[in-house]
């Protein structure tokens, strides 16, 4: 109504760090992710101790200044090992994150635009696939490929991208219902172009938001996942199947399991309170 | 008839109710039902109605967005079809301004693309186009590069017409154009409306449950009631003597800002225009009308020649006399 | 001498926003006689909406603050009184609906259930001792009076429009119903914000009409908050033109009609395209309405108006009887 200088990103920027949590969220994120990009690259060699190496410490060795998380049953040191693991974590996240939010968008724009027999068996797919619990359907397709890190990612893509599909479904519906969507049919615009020039740009952010939630939850499904040794094998470090390793030494040595599953929680945590941010800086836009 | 620029003849557009694909006693809602209208070049044709006369519904079938069940939509004498060549000529302006802008674009590139999708001139030629027919329409350049967010309703109005009107059609529609805006605003855009008819050569159908502004704006009139058209004829022997006992209850319902004469307080009108799933049996018009009878209950009227130019449907229009 | 239904004392309201104070009402006062209809007009952003939410006490605070002056109800001042006792006033003394009657009406039940809501909550404030009857007799009296409303709002087929659900009715019963639902309680002024806007013109005309029989009948007054003016010529027996947050003209409606004195009430009935013949253009007032967030010291008026003069742009007019119960704000009149 007013008119107002203030370009859309800049107010949505504003509008999201007006709350503490998202800002905490985001600042856990950033942490994460730069430790994540920062281990990708130049590998074991700026950590402390070497994280497959054994005896760099005592055996079951309490947290202290050379080790800060202690050392496992094989002398292994924990913090070099719970770093060493963050860009797997962090990295099946994303792209499963990634690749849900593209095919998801994909089939729920060409769904939600056209309507009809696509929309039906569009709805149908996602029926089934939701029918079926999550964990239940990774294990078998990780079963059916093999253990390992890229299938349990193959196998969570194939699963994850169901619920984007469906909210880019609903939102195209209403998007294709303005008139601005009209008007661009009459003004000789093809419908890829519309898709892509009206209908996507205008249902991002949503499914964005709903995305950046989304990845905590990944990491915990694939920390069960891993829990469950279908994932990377040992020797390397994977927080999930590290909680699994050693579980045993909850009462002898409890920092052993009880790190990696902190670690994973405040992962967690972290991209919770940034998607729930972004989420109501989306809410908090549309309304003003 | 020849010379017209839009011909539509008996146009039906129903549309099935969900549930009822393949049961025999199907239910449609009959949204346009058998309408027949004529804008001639350079002329502004008024549909007035009130909610569910299906004027949108005309509107949007005529823009070719809703598929015509029946009947046939003339462009210059040839069958008009989804095509680069009937858009060039018909285009529309929306009568919310909020929903008629999408949010993520700068004013210039919504401005721009009916020339990007319909003609093929250079990104320059657009460029200046768009910012000649921003200026025309009342706006400064600088809002080009603004998003809707920013503008007000009365410019957001402004540009869906510069949009409407930058291809150069010969024929704009416009569906409540001033509806959702304050009076003052509405006030500019009818007269910029106005100009740009003469500047342009421009023919208007324009769409409004208003006849104040049908009255301001237009050569002709055509009212409608549940689908159908109940009377048509110049805007001035309509203002001054409408026939049609609906078009009788709409004039007089209308707010003459005049304390002296309170119309409104001595209004008769009864009920509420009906549902179109479920339109009266026989004139449609017949539950609420003060001189009906028993044929009106059974027998639909056609719209039949008045005089010179008029037509009503109505089995007992000498009652209007 | 009879004792006014309502006065608004210069009633000041702010709202906070992200962008500033926005001075939503300045010094705003009228008076409403009992059994007589104000009009308030004005366009969007004038305050008018303010102006009814503020009177009733319904104005969310926060973002509203800054609540200045008094309004008088019945010798009562509202806003001296804490929270509970101004909401004993609400809806039992004065009453308020809105534009979209769907949104006040609870889809999940039915009318007839609704309106013995209102009639209910009625029957407890005036603390009518409980019938010690048994219940047969208590619901068919509130059967009979459920009926009597919907009968008073001129609803044919009372009994059967009680079994309805609200999305089962058209626009122009839902709102009957609502006005029958705020009548229930026999208030004393009925607030309506934009009530017709949102109905057809021939449906407009019969709630209008209704809304006019009514105040008689049930000895209510009413605060018609409209953008219309000529609406506003068809049910009021006074009009108070607002703009800019400020009442800047009020008189009665045939004065006001037939002799506007203020720029902005000439420029607004010059607006309207009735009656008006093809070759007369319609005269707009220049410019846009103006931003509520500035804090000015002169006519808010003064950048659009025609007749604008220098002491416009360095003081603020008052609002002046000017003639016989016709106030207006501007130095044209001082």
């Amino acid at each position: 109504m007013i008119s107002n200088k203030e370009s859309r990103y800049r107010r949505f920027v504003r509008l999201f760090l007006k709350g503490n949590q998202a800002k905490l969220g985001l600042a856990i994120v950033i942490l994460f992710l730069v430790t994540a990009v920062f281990i990708a690259i130049t590998g074991k060699s700026f950590l402390p101790y070497n994280p497959i190496e054994q005896d760099v410490g005592p055996v079951l060795g309490a947290p202290s200044a050379q080790h800060l998380f202690g050392t496992d049953n094989l002398g292994r040191d924990v913090f070099s090992r719970i770093v060493f693991a963050t860009p797997n974590d962090l990295a099946v996240s994303f792209i499963v994150i990634a690749s849900s939010f593209v095919l998801g968008i994909f089939l729920g724009c060409i769904a939600g635009f056209w309507g009809g027999l696509i929309d039906e068996m569009l709805m149908r797919s996602t029926d089934v696939i939701f029918a079926i619990p999550a964990l239940i359907l990774a294990m078998s397709i990780a079963v059916i490929l093999g253990p390992g890190l890229i299938h349990m990612m193959y196998a969570l893509m194939l699963i994850w991208w169901p619920p984007y599909a469906r909210l880019a479904r609903g939102e195209a519906l209403r998007i294709s219902q303005r008139n601005f969507v009209e008007a661009a049919k009459a003004s000789g615009i093809n419908t890829f172009k519309i898709l892509t020039t009206h209908i996507i740009p205008n249902i991002l952010t949503p499914i964005l938001a709903y995305a950046t939630l989304d990845i905590g939850t990944v990491v915990i499904v694939y920390a069960g996942l891993s829990y469950l040794g279908l994932s990377v094998q040992p020797p390397t470090p994977d927080w999930g199947a590290m909680v699994n390793a050693y579980q045993d030494y909850l009462v002898s040595a409890p920092w052993l399991p009880l790190f990696p599953a902190i670690v994973i929680a405040i992962v967690v945590i972290g991209f919770s309170l940034l998607g729930n941010g972004l989420r109501d800086a989306v809410e908090l836009q549309t309304i003003s | 008839m020849h010379n017209s620029l839009l011909e539509v003849e008996n146009l039906k557009t129903y549309f099935t109710l969900r549930g009822s694909f393949l049961r025999k006693d199907a239910k449609y809602v009959k949204a346009v039902d058998s309408v027949s209208i004529t804008v001639d070049p350079g002329t502004t044709v008024a549909v007035v109605g009130e909610s569910g006369c299906g004027k949108t519904t005309l509107a949007r079938t005529i823009l070719l967005l809703t598929r015509p069940t029946a009947g046939s939509i003339k462009l210059f004498g040839k069958n008009g079809t989804r095509s680069k060549e009937y858009y060039k000529n018909v285009q529309m302006v929306f009568q919310d301004p909020d929903s008629s802008l999408d949010p993520t674009m700068v004013i210039r590139n919504i401005i721009a693309e009916p020339l990007k999708g319909l003609s093929s001139m250079t990104k320059e030629e657009i460029d200046i186009k768009v910012a000649k027919v921003v200026e025309e329409v009342g706006l400064s350049r600088d809002i080009l590069d603004r998003v809707p967010r920013q503008l007000s309703g009365g410019q957001k109005q402004r540009v869906s017409i510069a949009r409407a009107i930058v291809s150069e059609p010969k024929l704009v529609l416009l569906d409540e154009p001033t509806s959702a805006l304050d009076a003052s605003v509405q006030a500019q855009i009818l007269n910029l409306l106005m100009d740009l008819q003469t500047k342009h050569g421009l023919s208007y159908l324009i769409i409004t449950h208003n006849i104040s502004v049908a009255e301001y704006l237009s050569d002709k009139i055509y009212v409608m009631y549940a689908g159908k058209v109940v009377e048509y004829g110049s805007t001035e022997s309509i203002i001054a003597k409408p026939r049609h006992p609906y078009t009788i209850a709409l004039l007089s319902s209308t707010p003459v800002p005049d304390p002296k004469t309170r119309n409104l307080l001595n209004v008769e009108i009864v009920g509420e225009p009906p549902s179109s799933i479920k339109p009266p049996s026989g004139c449609r018009f017949h539950p609420r009308c003060p001189y009906a009878e028993e044929i009106c209950q059974t027998k639909e009227p056609a719209l039949d020649v008045l005089t010179d130019d008029r037509l009503v449907a109505c089995h007992f229009v000498n009652k209007t006399a | 001498m009879v004792e006014n239904v309502l006065e608004v004392n210069d009633l000041s309201i702010d709202y906070d926003s992200s962008q500033g104070t926005v001075h939503a009402l300045e010094s705003v006062s009228l008076t409403i006689e009992p059994r007589s209809l104000i009009a308030v007009v004005g366009e969007s952003g004038c305050g008018k909406t303010s102006l009814g939410l503020g009177i009733i006490g319904l104005l969310p605070t926060p973002p509203a603050n800054n609540v200045r002056g008094k309004v008088i109800y019945k010798g009562v001042n509202l806003l001296e009184l804490d929270k509970e006792e101004f909401r004993r006033y609400r809806g039992t003394e004065i009453a308020m609906i809105f534009q979209e009657p769907i949104t006040s009406l609870n889809p999940v039940y039915k009318i007839g259930m609704q309106i013995a809501e209102a009639i209910a909550i009625r029957n407890s404030r005036k603390q009518r001792t409980p019938n010690s009857e048994d219940n047969g007799t208590k619901s068919r009296e509130i059967r009979e009076e459920i009926i009597a409303s919907l009968k008073m709002v001129r609803i044919p087929d009372a009994e059967n429009v009680m079994n309805r659900y609200p999305f089962e009715l058209s626009g122009g019963m839902r709102q009957r119903i609502m006005i029958a639902m705020a009548l229930a309680q026999k208030p004393s002024l009925l607030i309506a914000d934009e009530p017709t806007t949102a109905l057809d013109v021939t449906t407009q005309a019969q709630v209008l009409k209704l809304m006019h029989n009514l105040m008689d009948e049930v000895d209510t007054s009413i605060l018609l908050i409209t953008h219309d003016l000529a609406v506003a010529s068809q049910v009021a027996d006074k009009v108070a033109v607002m703009y800019g947050g400020q009442i800047v003209e009020v008189a009665e409606v045939n004065e006001l009609f037939s002799e506007p004195l203020h720029p902005y009430t000439q420029g607004l009935l010059s607006c309207i395209p009735s009656g008006t013949k093809r070759k007369a253009r319609l005269k707009p007032i220049q410019g846009n309405v103006m931003d509520l967030r500035e804090t000015v010291n002169y006519c808010k008026f003064a950048p659009r108006c025609p007749f604008v003069m220098d002491q416009c742009k360095t003081a603020k007019p008052n609002l002046l009887e000017v003639k016989a119960k016709h106030k207006v704000a501007c130095y044209l009149h001082a």
